[in-house]
């Protein structure tokens, strides 16, 4: 039956801007991945490539379950998170003040900056002989290489995070009666934090990208060494099993930060 | 004895291409408790002024005197409302209200007491735990005006507090306003546009020259209080009117021919 009111609704999924259900945004989620999924087993599945250049899903499968059931994966886990959770929160303990510092005080600013700028185009994996001299072959040189990785992305962006703040709420501060450092602290920490957790969020995500290039040199454990030693043998399969279970961490890691920051700023969402 | 005195203040800013003048002199004497209207073109350098008399901005020129003394920068004798309601969204209403009263000696108690009293008097009864984000924009004024008021400044400035608010939100804000004035005498500086929210408001209405920033007129505006906003109707407020909006086309067609040539 056609609708007899003279405005109907305008339908479709692809309005610009329009809101779609919830269960449809989630489940396009999952469709895209599954369907990846099905073409990846029809073209092992037929033989379209060789299994060398592209082992089957059942073989990615088994070599993850091969590494879980030697108790290799969670060793090798558990390593590389220790580093990234080091790297990433060492590059934080000094991001946050050092960008917050940066984003309010101009001469600050513009002692930091030019350099920071240069660092950050600066090769991460050229770095990886230096860092071996200088903080030897244990766990402080991934450390450093995920250090080096983060640092300087995120204290530029936290920087950014903070210049965002409405000025007059400094001002406000200020009439109030409030020294520089009560202001940065109590207003201007504060008023930035959402900002700054989605900088956190990004920016561990980053952390995790740098994993294979800090285990590259003299680590005997850890997700990406395990990634090195497979290509060694051209085991193909425990290469992709590797790189998709980093994925899956990053993304876990990602939906943690998410949470974690809609409850620690309820006000940030608050709107009418 | 004269409140607040601005004393030959001026202000230049280094340009890129020169130095501009955004005051080039103003001298005002302002009596204790009096409401101060400050309207005049944009860019004719009131809210500059504002901020000079906040401390906010150094003056390049002269100086500002509260009782006598002149001001160093910021301090808790004046009380200010930006445009941007500038609530600090991560605390309550009362929350808000509340850390303006952080540097005071008050007691706990007194100072409960004073937050709640400042909630009633700005009509936020029953929104204490609300969060601005939850508040319209009307309602996000009133917090910011308490928050201003509640640790009893002798100068309240404010910057077209009312500017970004619907028209019929704006005038019972301006009636709220007058209310609360009448009730916690301050001395007020309130920049506008709005000439009809300036004469409303005032005891008396600057007019500012535009661009180089002088005073173009200085108006009493005797109308009696308390008003209700039948008086923007009455002939003495509507030849005010035509006076001051005279001044002003006066000056924008100043700077229309500066901009021609």
């Amino acid at each position: 039956m056609p609708d007899a009111s003279p405005r109907r609704p305008r339908r479709g999924l692809l309005r610009l801007r329009e809101e779609i259900p919830g269960w449809l945004f989630s489940a396009a989620g999952f469709v895209v991945p599954a369907l990846l999924l099905l073409a990846w087993w029809l073209v092992t599945e037929l033989g379209l490539v060789r299994p060398l250049f592209l082992p089957s899903p059942g073989e990615v499968a088994a070599a993850g379950w091969q590494q879980w059931s030697d108790g290799t994966l969670a060793q090798d886990a558990s390593v590389s998170i220790y580093r990234i959770v080091v790297g990433w929160a060492a590059a934080t303990a000094i991001a946050v003040p050092v960008g917050i510092l940066m984003g309010n005080f101009r001469l600050i600013e513009g002692a930091l900056e030019p350099l920071i700028s240069t660092v950050r185009y600066m090769p991460v994996v050229a770095l990886i002989p230096l860092s071996i001299l200088w903080a030897g072959i244990g766990d402080g040189q991934k450390i450093l290489i995920l250090f080096l990785g983060t640092f300087f992305q995120q204290v530029l962006m936290i920087m950014d995070n903070v210049k965002t703040i409405d000025r007059n709420l400094i001002r406000a501060g200020q009439t109030l009666g409030f020294s520089n450092a009560e202001i940065l602290r109590r207003i201007i920490l504060p008023a930035a934090l959402p900002g700054i957790w989605d900088t956190f969020r990004i920016t561990i995500g980053w952390t995790w990208t740098y994993l294979v290039v800090a285990e590259l040199v003299a680590a005997n454990a850890g997700l990406g060494r395990r990634i090195m030693d497979a290509q060694r043998y051209l085991a193909t399969d425990t290469i992709l099993f590797g790189t998709l279970f980093i994925g899956l961490l990053g993304l876990l890691t990602d939906y943690i930060f998410k949470k974690t920051g809609q409850r620690l700023f309820r006000w940030a969402q608050l709107g009418r | 004895m004269h409140k607040l005195v601005i004393d030959g203040v001026g202000k230049t800013y280094p340009g890129t291409a020169g130095p501009v003048t955004a005051i080039e002199r103003i001298d005002l004497t302002i009596p204790e408790n009096q409401f101060v209207s400050i309207v005049g073109t944009s860019g004719c350098g009131k809210s500059t002024l504002l901020n000079i008399v906040g401390g906010l901005e150094d003056p390049s020129r002269g100086e500002v005197r509260i009782d006598g003394t002149p001001i160093r920068g910021p301090g808790r004798d004046r009380g200010f409302v930006f445009q941007s309601y500038s609530l600090f969204e991560w605390m309550t209403v009362a929350g808000n209200i509340r850390f303006a009263l952080e540097k005071s000696a008050l007691g706990r108690a007194e100072k409960t007491e004073l937050v709640a009293h400042f909630i009633q008097a700005v009509g936020l009864g029953g929104f204490e735990d609300a969060y601005p984000r939850q508040l319209s924009g009307g309602m996000r004024q009133r917090v910011a005006i308490a928050r201003a008021l509640v640790y009893k400044p002798a100068i309240l400035l404010m910057d077209e507090p009312f500017g970004a608010l619907d028209a019929q939100t704006r005038g019972m804000m301006q009636e709220l306003l007058l209310k609360v004035w009448e009730d916690h005498k301050v001395t007020v500086l309130f920049v506008t546009h709005d000439v009809e929210e300036a004469i409303f408001l005032a005891d008396r209405v600057i007019v500012l020259a535009s661009r180089p920033g002088l005073l173009k007129n200085d108006l009493t505006i005797d109308l009696g209080r308390p008003r209700s906003f039948e008086i923007v109707t009455e002939s003495a407020f509507v030849a005010l009117k035509r006076e001051i909006l005279a001044n002003i086309r006066e000056e924008t067609l100043k700077v229309m021919a500066a901009e021609r040539v």
